[in-house]
């Protein structure tokens, strides 16, 4: 059960149940907003980290208004770090180039770069996590539907999010009976890790398919349906063009 | 809409794996009648099952419903007559909560959403579980999750009822509530158990399969009273019957 609690599978469906003024944005002003805040972070130049700071204001205000708890966005970010980490771990050794001098201490342009890539990740990783618990994964599925993002990703992103549930279930059931069945510390060979993920695959994609059994059975046809279909209300109006202004504003 | 029929013709299905779990299996079952299916493990009662819904569709042979064969085309309309609940809870509630897990059914089906609320709440409360409408589902009991995967089939109003093992995890008051539900649906209802106190409450004609075929199809007291039948497939006579002597 480790595991599952530790990446609080569930959580990000109890936050989105909330009642904010955040939560009762219409999800399709939300998205596009949020799309356009990527579109911008991701437009600076490589170098660029002074800018990037007033760009901390949109997620910080979904957080907060949407009264989510900065320390779940902060370890849901954290376990996609290795990725960004990944992309520009080489930098500092490639471009070696003096960028920056502060006193004696000379910065070349790797080390701002990989601080660059460092920025945006928090930013736009923070930035969906937090758009997924201020609105729900089922109602942000919808909403993308409803701005014309082919039906095929929607779906597919929406059993991508419901199969991890899926998997993290089957994963923490195998780790305790594993658990059960050893005595003394855990010292696995490889065969029989390997055993185990290859039975949790396999485990995981035939209870996929039994719960896809279960949904086409209810009449489910690909189409995501929701039971109140929103419309845009002032206040989604005033989000949206607020934001792109602000975005516009502090891209110059 | 009434007088379905559910038909199998020689219905055979052999898995990926090349097992042969159904080897010709062949009823007919009347609208408004009461079934069950019994067998020992590895009969293959689940696998008859899901072919009722056509989830699975069979190698050989056909299944009707109401005279028109479930094929890959035809399924949709199938499914909205037959209403399947399925062995394992778990593979039934993928919703938020429990209230959009119910929901699911009537909102796919397009129904507008006060009537989608006034079936939800009508299906909770047959089951009794109308406390738990807000809660996610997989932080329930196992009882609590086995009661809510039949209201999600209930809030469909289906003409046809099929169950895999509906009492199993229940407690005894969810039991007799089920026993009750059972009693009271007027439509068909199939129902694959090893519950067989259940079936003597329940059902009035009973098909035993045993290894993929069916080796007897008649009334529920003719046959639960059986007991040299019922001991050469793997069962046994409920303690109901055995005990009335």
């Amino acid at each position: 059960m480790r595991l599952a609690s530790w990446i609080e599978i569930g959580r990000m469906d109890e936050l989105a149940r909330l009642d904010t003024p955040v939560h009762r944005l219409d999800a399709r002003a939300k998205v596009i907003t949020s799309i356009a805040f990527i579109v911008a972070v991701m437009s600076f130049p490589r170098y660029e980290i002074s800018a990037l700071t007033p760009f901390f204001l949109y997620p910080l205000v979904l957080i907060f208004l949407g009264r989510i708890p900065p320390g779940c966005i902060m370890q849901k970010a954290l376990m996609a770090a290795p990725f960004a980490l990944a992309i520009g771990i080489f930098n500092p050794f490639f471009d070696r180039a003096p960028a920056i001098v502060i006193g004696s201490l000379v910065i070349s342009g790797g080390w701002l770069s990989f601080a660059s890539i460092i920025l945006r990740f928090l930013l736009t990783v923070g930035t969906a996590l937090a758009l997924v618990a201020c609105t729900g994964m089922y109602r942000l599925a919808e909403g993308l539907e409803r701005i014309c993002l082919p039906r095929i990703f929607v779906v597919q992103l929406l059993f991508l999010y419901r199969y991890l549930f899926v998997v993290a279930n089957e994963g923490s059931r195998m780790m305790r009976s594993l658990e059960l069945r050893t005595c003394g510390p855990m010292r696995l060979s490889y065969h029989v890790y390997g055993s185990l993920v290859g039975h949790l695959l396999l485990r995981s994609m035939a209870r996929a398919e039994r719960i896809y059994c279960a949904m086409v059975a209810r009449g489910f046809s690909g189409e995501i349906k929701v039971m109140r279909k929103t419309s845009f209300q002032p206040a989604d109006w005033v989000f949206l063009l607020g934001w792109l202004a602000f975005f516009v504003a502090a891209r110059r | 809409m009434s007088h379905h029929i559910v038909e199998a013709r020689d219905i055979g299905f052999i898995y990926p794996d090349k097992t042969e779990a159904l080897k010709g299996v062949s009823f007919r079952i009347m609208h408004g009648e009461s079934v069950a299916i019994i067998g020992a493990n590895g009969s293959g009662k689940s696998t008859l099952l899901l072919h009722l819904n056509g989830c699975l569709l069979p190698t050989r042979g056909e299944v009707r419903i109401g005279e028109t064969p479930l094929t890959r085309q035809t399924v949709v309309a199938g499914r909205r007559a037959v209403g399947m609940v399925f062995q394992d809870p778990d593979d039934q509630l993928f919703m938020p909560t429990v209230f959009e897990d119910v929901a699911f059914g009537p909102v796919n089906a397009g129904l507008p959403s006060d009537e989608v609320e006034r079936c939800v709440t009508l299906a909770l409360e047959r089951v009794g579980m109308v406390h738990l409408k807000d809660r996610p589902p997989y932080r329930l009991s196992a009882g609590e999750k086995r009661a809510i995967t039949i209201a999600t089939v209930l809030a469909m109003a289906p003409n046809i009822l099929v169950m895999d093992e509906p009492s199993s995890n229940l407690d005894p008051r969810g039991r007799r509530r089920l026993i009750g539900l059972l009693k009271s649906f007027e439509h068909t209802r199939i129902i694959a158990t090893h519950d067989l106190e259940l079936v003597v409450e329940v059902c009035s004609r009973v098909i035993v399969l045993d290894d993929g075929r069916v080796v007897a199809d008649g009334p529920a007291l003719d046959i639960l009273d059986n007991e040299s039948l019922m001991i050469a497939h793997g069962l046994e006579c409920p303690s109901s019957l055995r005990l009335k002597t």
